[in-house]
């Protein structure tokens, strides 16, 4: 396998590119330091994340056993040059505590509290020699802030990938696919219909028309005030689809505006059945599928095989 | 990145294969199944392009950031050939043309699938394809 | 790998088994037009459930197959397209125009019942 040069260049500009020579003495000597102090530089971290009221949604314990995982993992980056491992831990340990309400300067905060704590004890060790202090501080300083930043940005991406799940959730709530009976689905979209949204919907209706065995399928559009171009594709294509699947599509409520809007930006109508409202798409939907449709005030016996009740 | 691979695009039967290597890799970088679907369905189209047009080629996938978005994650196609080249571009990728054979659906159906989609050609040199699709 | 093809009264079934190559599907083409014309079928049910992708090409020639039929006497219906791969199809433009589709074997057959159907000219 080939290695492709555009990789390496994203490599470089990425932030989690390497900034320190982990083959430095000085960062080995530091990483000694920091296995040899490991108890009690983790516990006076913790004690600093309660003092400053972070993590509060959590408990002691917890907040304890999760240093240490961060602690062990931030002395790893520094011996290996890898944040690999840290990423993962830190995606994963967001997973956990997004749901309970971690904010994002709470994560931040705790980073650069271990940060200050580990900076402190270097000092502490090295105040008698302020020229190697200079140095180590020197090869401490970019790991440090990468592994800050690694953290950071871990985090937020796991909290925009739960909001971007979460949105996904709710679109797909406000648009049920109903089963009125055997065969027939019908679908009542309410609200603005976006690109996504839409994609979403044709989603939803081809999984239920093959859940179902639907055979007729009517999508209700009364409760959508707009539609743009795009989304009127997007319908056709729907309608296309649930055809190859071997059901029709009926469309109903379409508002004289939206009708207007559909014939000016010229959306190719010749595949859309579409029936005036829900009751008479329904009932269009009943004759596709055999059923006949009577009155209710009327004997059964009439002659039309389509009457509507009001 | 172990996720990177490679395939020879020679007859109509590595059309298949490609496909399902995508598919794979697809899969593994956690499209859901629709997109799955569409990232393999373009992929068809491009390797089919290079046995049509230019008898010989290659597809390489992998996975890409997304250097804007927040590091969205998603997945890179490449298809090169050393074919003939394609005069007119902007012609091509016009639904409905084809040169020779087909509906003519292949390149500008295929960008219609992906995010992306970049084309360069050049005559007697050959056409290369680049195409991504993110992660929603 | 060759489809099978099964005779089922009037109509014959093509169940495709695994991905095809375009070469498998030229085959297809070229066994359903011998047998339809062996076996004086009404109708063809080419059941592409296990297909995970229809591209271009295969649109093509499951077009050219149920029109080619169409021309030996037969009706084609195709069964099974899976929700993902319709919406593939779409997005390519692709659509099958002219060509019957059902949800499932089942289905297929309905449809070729109520297409096949012959009315005698004098009563019942």
């Amino acid at each position: 396998m080939k290695k492709k040069p555009e990789f390496k260049i994203q490599n470089i500009t990425h932030p989690s590119a390497p900034l320190a020579d982990y083959n430095d003495p000085l960062l080995r000597e530091l990483v000694a330091h920091l296995r040899q102090n490991r108890t009690q530089l983790r516990e006076e971290w913790a004690r600093r994340i309660t003092d400053a009221q972070l993590l509060t949604a959590m408990t002691k314990e917890e907040i304890f056993s999760e240093a240490t995982s961060v602690y062990d993992n931030y002395v790893e980056v520094l011996e290996t040059g890898s944040v690999e491992a840290l990423q993962a831990y830190a995606r994963n340990l967001s997973e956990r505590i997004i749901p309970r309400g971690v904010e994002t300067h709470e994560v931040v905060g705790i980073v650069l509290l271990l940060r200050d704590v580990l900076a402190r004890s270097l000092f502490k060790k090295y105040q008698g020699e302020p020229e190697l202090l200079n140095r180590v501080l020197d090869a401490y300083e970019p790991a440090a802030n990468r592994i800050a930043n690694t953290v950071a940005v871990s985090f937020v991406q796991e909290r925009e990938r739960v909001i971007r799940q979460q949105q996904e959730a709710i679109r797909e709530l406000s648009t049920p696919v109903l089963q009125v009976r055997e065969r027939l689905l019908i679908l009542p979209i309410i609200g603005v219909i976006d690109a996504q949204r839409a994609r979403q919907l044709t989603e939803q209706l081809l999984r239920g028309i093959r859940g179902n065995r639907a055979k007729v399928v009517v999508v209700d559009i009364t409760g959508v005030p707009t539609i743009d171009q795009l989304v009127a594709n997007h319908l056709v294509k729907t309608v296309e689809a649930s055809r190859l699947m071997g059901a029709s599509v009926i469309i109903t409520g379409l508002s004289a505006e939206i009708a207007q809007t559909l014939v000016t930006i010229g959306v190719d109508l010749s595949k859309m059945n579409a029936v005036g409202d829900l009751q008479g798409g329904i009932e269009e939907a009943e004759l596709l599928l055999g059923y006949k449709v009577i009155s209710t005030a009327e004997p059964a016996a009439g002659t039309g095989t389509k009457e509507s009740k009001s | 990145m172990e996720t990177d691979t490679q395939t020879e695009i020679r007859s109509a039967m590595d059309i298949v294969t490609a496909r399902q290597r995508g598919r794979a890799l697809a899969l593994e970088l956690g499209f859901n199944g629709a997109d799955v679907t569409l990232i393999a369905a373009a992929i068809s189209e491009v390797a089919r392009n290079i046995v049509d047009h230019a008898k010989k080629g290659e597809i390489s996938m992998s996975s890409v950031n997304s250097s804007i978005s927040g590091g969205r994650r998603g997945i890179q196609i490449i298809a090169r050939d050393e074919g003939p080249g394609i005069r007119d571009v902007a012609q091509a990728m016009q639904y409905g043309y084809s040169t020779r054979k087909g509906l003519g659906v292949g390149l500008p159906g295929a960008k219609w699938l992906m995010d992306e989609f970049e084309i360069a050609s050049e005559i007697g040199r050959g056409t290369t394809v680049t195409m991504k699709k993110w992660k929603r | 790998m060759q489809v099978p093809i099964l005779k089922q009264g009037g109509y014959l079934i093509a169940s495709i088994q695994s991905v095809l190559s375009d070469a498998d599907l030229v085959q297809l083409r070229d066994n359903l037009g011998e047998r339809v014309g062996t076996f004086r079928s009404r109708g063809v049910i080419i059941d592409v459930t296990v297909l995970d992708v229809i591209d271009s090409f295969a649109t093509r020639t499951l077009r050219g197959i149920a029109h080619m039929l169409k021309l030996r006497g037969a009706e084609t219906v195709i069964v099974g397209i899976q929700p993902d791969v319709a919406f593939a199809m779409v997005q390519l433009g692709l659509t099958l125009e002219g060509v019957g589709t059902a949800l499932d074997l089942e289905e297929g057959l309905a449809y070729l019942d109520l297409r096949t159907k012959r009315t005698p000219v004098n009563g019942n």
